[in-house]
């Protein structure tokens, strides 16, 4: 089996990165928990919109992402920042994360007796929790324990066939090794049920996913109801898919798929799941490019591999974004941002197996820590937590 | 009058994808499929390899990408001006 220089975690998990975690309980505590990161080596905050002034599965999933941003084992400390009278109780927050085996330390603004005093002490937390993570060194870890996002955006045809196929193939070799890989966007699976239906491991699993493209297909429905059907309100993809010549939703679904390569589905999981085990997931998560990617670092992904047709620049804090397009020209004009160019497979020099060769050495490449474009630029875009049922 | 090359995903396909921008009256080639383009298609958009009536599936990847919104000539360029897709909304125009 393949290997990457990844560093062990206590509970078996294996990050790709080594950094600590600040994260606010509350929109209340962004500014402080943003104060507190700015003062310490090694470490990115993750301010958010959530954590009071919801209610039920809105707001268990609002936690449960929270939750697992902070066990993703690409980040080896964790401090939680609160309030103090918000519904998300740092306290709390920090035990979960830290049932992942890792240091989560915790306090509350109110009881440190404001802004100043609360930076003050979780500059000093947190920079302990960083020193120790400083001493930790990279080891040689086993594919099995990666887990892949998969993600497209800035879609155009050549991403149907050229950048997803070839995704595919490295998704396809990870898979085969043990490893695991969360496929997701179900709005833009819409048309591809005769294809889920040969892929399905199960025909348990074949339910579970379409049971969640229906769900998604009838809130799209519900959104989209008395707009005009050319209109921008009503279109499902967005305007730079269609001038790159997709020229609907399914179409779009069908070259979408093939990032996920040709194994089969073992299960859906939900928004902010883990998965117990390993294999290809479908992850229910839709909406922007960064909902979706939150979701997939909330499973555990420690990499995401991105296509794009059009060019896009975003990435995620701390979990590196790889991207790839199958477009030269969009390689000749915004290659500072991204990490392959597969379009050479259209221009007849490479072949497709040469490109998910690459690919995949990459993934191996930016685990054991070589940056990817979007870390070097400092893109971090990509974290913003899906509200529950907006699909 | 030129050659441009196109991309047929499956033999089911009633559309290809060129590989280059092809201007009216050049031919788009897949192997021995040969479809003269009936107007200005550019990269990456879809051609028509047949004659498809109103209200007809297209046909991309084997799989259904949407419907005819019109008569569409062999050769034509097929984007969001001929082609609707009833996923995700209500039903056809």
């Amino acid at each position: 089996m393949d290997q990457f220089l990844g560093y062990r975690r206590e509970n078996g998990d294996v990050g790709v990165r080594n950094q600590l975690a600040v994260i606010p309980s509350v929109f209340c505590a962004n500014h402080v928990a943003k104060q507190i990161a700015k003062q310490i080596d090694n470490a990115i905050v993750f301010p958010h919109e959530g954590g009071c002034g919801q209610h039920g599965k809105d707001f268990e999933q609002t936690y449960d992402t929270l939750v697992g941003i902070g066990k993703n084992a690409n980040f080896g400390a964790v401090l939680v920042v609160g309030l103090g009278c918000e519904r998300i109780h740092s306290n709390e927050l920090a035990a979960r994360i830290g049932e992942a085996g890792k240091p989560a330390a915790f306090f509350d603004i109110q009881e440190k007796g404001g802004t100043l005093k609360a930076i003050e002490y979780g500059v000093r937390v947190g920079r302990e929790l960083s020193a120790k993570l400083a001493e930790q060194k990279r080891e040689p870890c086993e594919v099995s324990s990666l887990i892949l996002g998969l993600k497209c955006g800035g879609t155009d045809a050549t991403s149907g066939i050229v950048a997803n196929p070839a995704l595919g193939l490295a998704t396809d070799r990870v898979i085969a090794q043990g490893g695991t890989a969360f496929l997701s966007e179900t709005n833009e699976l819409l048309g591809t049920e005769n294809i889920m239906r040969r892929r399905a491991a199960s025909e348990e699993v074949y339910h579970d996913i379409v049971k969640a493209l229906r769900h998604c297909e009838e809130v799209l429905t519900r959104l989209t109801a008395g707009l005009e059907r050319t209109s921008e309100g009503a279109a499902l993809v967005s305007p730079g898919n269609f001038s790159g010549g997709v020229s609907s939703v399914s179409e779009k679904a069908l070259g979408g798929i093939h990032k996920s390569g040709s194994s089969k589905f073992v299960g859906v999981l939900g928004y902010a799941e883990r998965p117990k085990s390993t294999g290809l997931f479908l992850k229910e998560a839709a909406s922007s490019d960064c909902n979706v990617v939150t979701s997939l670092v909330a499973g555990g992904a420690q990499v995401v591999c991105f296509t794009t047709g059009v060019g896009t620049p975003t990435g995620f804090p701390g979990v590196p974004v790889i991207k790839i397009t199958g477009n030269s020209k969009t390689y000749q004009k915004m290659g500072d941002d991204l990490d392959i160019n597969v379009g050479k497979v259209i221009d007849g020099t490479l072949t497709l197996e040469e490109a998910g060769g690459i690919i995949y050495r990459e993934i191996l490449g930016v685990a054991s820590g070589e940056p990817s474009k979007a870390e070097i630029l400092g893109h971090d875009e990509l974290f913003g937590i899906g509200r529950f049922e907006l699909y | 009058m030129a050659e441009k090359r196109m991309l047929i995903l499956s033999a089911q396909d009633n559309v290809g994808v060129l590989l280059e921008d092809a201007q009216k009256d050049d031919v788009a080639v897949c192997g021995d499929v040969r479809v003269a383009c009936a107007e200005n298609i550019p990269f990456c958009h879809k051609i028509a390899l047949a004659n498809i009536s109103r209200h007809t599936d297209f046909i991309k990847y084997n799989e259904i990408i949407g419907y005819a919104l019109c008569d569409v000539q062999q050769g034509a360029w097929v984007h969001t001006h001929n082609l609707d897709d009833v996923r995700g909304r209500e039903g056809m125009l």
